[in-house]
């Protein structure tokens, strides 16, 4: 089983990133056709509205070995269905709150509203978060060290 | 107390005598002096209804299922200011059937933390007494006295105060508990600390957690038919937490999960067996909705809407979190 290297330097963070299909979605596709770089290390799943987003999705892809979460949606205003992203803005200013009141890292989630023109914001923002989260290495406070073994191997 | 209590069995034998209800819903003695436990009464038991300040359970959870179905009766609940709030909250959720139920109100001066009364060394307790905001407990061991304030539960000690919010009448007169704290100052001194220590708190509190789920099943807020942690494919159901992620993950859903919907009834941190300050984690979200969504409080009118279910366009970004700086 190769061993984890625990050299900061060398470290290579997981984030997932949750992009909502009308604004963040195209804005990450936008980023693409635009040949704008950011990182491998993001891995975006698509959701229909950023207000599918269950805090127990989360929390999962904590477990599950991510480094860093970001929700992105559409701007306050612009939801394709109208008022989600407003919804979404409560629930997770309270759950990041929680997570920040149970001793874990705030910097590790993090919301931002990129619509699908903003292919540069798109870029910009996911370097920017992977840099953040990699220097705040490894997470060890809300993750399972079942799945990080299972990673590992 | 002892009158009240003779009060309320008088009335219930009334309501039922008059077809006004077919059953009541009270307290009946427990296998101890300390325990007394939720029971449906008819006219054939109803002289076994007790109302004592050790009564701190909230009924109005066992409405729901009481109150489902055609057949189902007329039910009187007997309700204390505190649990007219969750009951309340039920109504807004529509999971009770107001018309098959008759709030009887009664007057609570503060209920009784058995542990404090225990940590104090008054073992063998076989009954107690009040006075004047003083407390008698009759023991194996003679009777001992304290202060009622002293051995107050959590909730009581920064009681809601105001009285019963819904109920059909009030048997005997309101009563208001010898106390006034502030409910947050336990959620102030834990964002006080740095994040580390805060982390450490919480992995000392939750890593005692059994999951016996007697939090969730006591909840009033918590009254989902089919519960996330109940679905044999969350890798989680009926068993033990194993690891500090579950732990964490557990805690972290439950609260949220009543995020606005919570009454802070306190009944999570009373039934927890390990003792873990569940309410520290719901006051947080309280704390947080009031300041960033403005004063709420869940189930004081029938039909108030949840922060979390509205939304206004100028609301606070996510930062927001970030930018109280600090320990916040």
């Amino acid at each position: 089983m190769p061993v984890k290297d625990e050299n900061k330097a060398d470290f290579r963070p997981l984030i997932v990133a949750f992009c909502c299909n009308w604004c963040s979605y195209a804005g990450a596709d936008l980023a693409g056709t635009s040949r704008l770089n950011y990182p491998a290390d993001v891995k975006v799943i698509r959701v229909p509205c950023s207000c599918r987003v269950n805090p127990l999705f989360i929390l999962r892809a904590f477990q599950r070995g991510a480094d860093g979460v970001i929700i992105a949606g559409c701007h306050p205003g612009d939801c394709h269905y109208t008022s989600g992203n407003y919804y979404a803005r409560r629930r997770m200013t309270l759950l990041f709150s929680m997570l920040d009141y149970l001793g874990i890292e705030r910097e590790r989630t993090r919301v931002e509203w990129i619509s699908a023109a903003e292919g540069a914001k798109f870029a910009a923002t996911m370097s920017e978060f992977t840099q953040a989260v990699t220097e705040l290495g490894e997470n060890k406070r809300l993750g399972d060290i079942r799945c990080k073994e299972y990673l590992n191997s | 107390m002892q009158r009240i209590s003779e009060l309320i069995r008088t009335r219930a034998g009334e309501l039922l005598e008059s077809g006004a209800a077919d059953q009541i819903l009270g307290w009946e003695n427990g296998g101890l002096a300390y325990d007394p436990t939720p029971a449906f009464f008819t006219a054939d038991n109803v002289a076994g209804l007790v109302y004592n300040s050790f009564c701190g359970i909230n009924l109005s959870k066992y409405l729901i299922e009481k109150t489902k179905g055609k057949e189902s009766g007329k039910v009187a609940a007997l309700l204390k200011p505190c649990d007219t709030y969750s009951f309340n909250q039920l109504l807004c959720e529509h999971r009770i059937d107001r018309d098959k139920v008759y709030v009887v109100g009664v007057g609570c001066s503060g209920m009784l933390d058995v542990e404090k009364l225990k940590a104090r060394g008054f073992k063998g307790i076989k009954g107690i007494d009040e006075k004047d905001g003083r407390l008698t407990v009759h023991t194996l061991y003679g009777d001992k006295s304290c202060p009622k304030r002293e051995v107050l539960m959590e909730r009581c000690i920064s009681c809601k105060g105001g009285g019963h919010v819904a109920c059909d009448e009030v048997v005997g007169e309101e009563l208001t508990p010898d106390a006034a704290g502030n409910r947050f100052a336990g959620v102030e001194k834990l964002e006080s600390l740095s994040p580390d220590d805060r982390f450490d708190f919480w992995r000392g509190e939750l890593s005692r957690c059994i999951r016996c789920n007697a939090c969730r099943n006591a909840c009033p807020a918590c009254s989902c038919n089919k519960c996330v942690f109940d679905n044999s494919r969350s890798g989680m159901a009926a068993k033990a937490n194993s690891d500090d992620f579950e732990q964490n993950m557990f805690h972290i859903i439950r609260a949220f999960h009543v995020a606005g919907r919570c009454t802070d009834c306190g009944e999570c941190s009373r039934v927890c067996p390990q003792g873990i300050p569940l309410h520290l984690l719901n006051r947080k979200l309280i704390k947080d909705v009031n300041e960033l969504y403005g004063d709420y409080q869940a189930g004081a009118a029938p039909d108030s809407r949840s922060p979390l279910i509205s939304y206004t366009q100028g609301d606070a970004e996510p930062d927001v979190i970030y930018e109280r700086g600090g320990a916040r």
